[in-house]
């Protein structure tokens, strides 16, 4: 069983440069989609204690919008892609030309929902792919779903598998840049892959890397 | 308006006037707040799975299951002086996130969590005063060991005060 707390920071670099392959193909994607420059990056993977997990999308108490997503296949795991709230309400706006949408209402506007499901779905997508590229791991999500809620209900949620070995979680920060004319909007979009204690350690074997116990 | 006390996940600690005690964004979690009315002392835990028996590996966060966290705020709330026949429980969380149509055992952590605590709160003849369990939405908690009212607040939902 690996300690996620003694992980070295070489094998967190490794996950990094997978993210970034994934943010690239993700990029992409949603620049085709959004017809518009869409520039994704990984500045860091950190292991993180549960107790601060929700520190890490700026505060546990932030209210974001979240697609989740299960890892099926040989390694598997949860993902989740969430947008703080205003940031996801813009972002779906300007993919369905629709200026009325706001996550913050209640109940979820459908055509809001889905599309926000998409993006996770594309992203999730994107992630896995290069992961499984690297790895030839068989990887493959299972239909996303959607909560509008505080940053660590959601999350705790993907945290329940994980929890039963550990304290620890691996984070993937993802910063969306949305390249306008004259000026970058950044955008705090963060990835949390959450592998089930066994599936780590495969993903780092599959990547050449193993870990002693 | 004194220190408030903060509860991470998997977490437990103890509070004391003009102390109140506060754990944020429960989800399928459950946030056990264990109280002594008389002397006004105290205790929360935030836990993330129904028992112990759960746990994979050797090394045991005691916090983190609703059994092992509920036995040992009993513990340290004795050491602090608080009477067994007193004590008094309010519970909130345990809820369902996201709804998903897979089968998958993790998806119904909420419900179990929270059958699991009063099962155990039961076996140790604690009345449970106030739930607020279930639903599909996280919720934030603090209890004011002084006045022994419980704070719930819940996203589009507002505060409450029980």
């Amino acid at each position: 069983m690996i300690d996620l707390s003694k992980i070295g920071p070489q094998y967190l670099d490794i996950l990094r440069e997978v993210g970034n392959i994934g943010a690239g193909n993700a990029a992409t994607a949603l620049s085709q989609m959004l017809n518009k420059t869409i520039d994704m990056n990984v500045p860091a993977v950190r292991v993180v204690p549960f107790k601060e997990i929700g520190d890490t999308v700026g505060g546990e108490e932030t209210v974001v919008a979240a697609v989740f997503l299960l890892i099926e296949g040989d390694a598997p795991g949860n993902m989740f892609f969430m947008l703080p709230v205003n940031e996801a309400s813009r972002f779906i706006q300007q993919l369905t030309g629709d200026p009325s949408i706001d996550f913050s209402d209640e109940p979820l506007n459908e055509m809001a929902s889905s599309a926000l499901n998409e993006v996770g779905n594309i992203l999730a997508g994107s992630y896995l792919s290069a992961l499984s590229d690297f790895t030839k791991l068989n990887l493959q999500p299972t239909p996303p779903a959607i909560a509008v809620d505080m940053t660590t209900a959601i999350l705790s949620f993907g945290l329940v598998e994980l929890s039963r070995a550990g304290d620890y979680a691996i984070v993937i920060d993802t910063e969306i840049n949305e390249k306008n004319n004259d000026d970058t909007v950044r955008s705090k979009g963060h990835f949390f892959l959450l592998p089930d204690p066994e599936s780590l350690n495969k993903i780092l074997q599959a990547l050449g890397v193993p870990l002693d116990g | 308006m004194g220190e408030v006390v903060k509860v991470g996940m998997a977490d437990l600690n103890i509070a004391k006037p003009p102390q109140t005690i506060r754990t944020s964004g429960l989800g399928s979690c459950v946030g056990i707040i264990l109280y002594d009315e008389k002397i006004n002392i105290s205790g929360m835990a935030h836990i993330m799975l129904p028992d112990s028996s759960y746990a994979r590996a050797g090394l045991l966060n005691r916090a983190k299951y609703a059994d092992t966290a509920i036995n040992d705020l009993m513990d340290i709330l004795s050491k602090e002086g608080v009477a067994k026949y007193r004590i008094k429980a309010k519970i909130a969380g345990g809820a369902q996130m996201f709804k998903f149509s897979s089968n998958n055992e993790a998806m119904r952590i909420g419900p179990r969590n929270v059958e699991a605590v009063k099962l155990i709160l039961e076996k140790l003849k604690i009345p449970i005063v106030y739930e607020d369990v279930g639903g599909s939405s996280g919720r934030t908690i603090e209890f004011d060991p002084m006045t022994s009212l419980l704070e719930i607040r819940t996203v589009n939902k507002g505060v409450v005060q029980v």
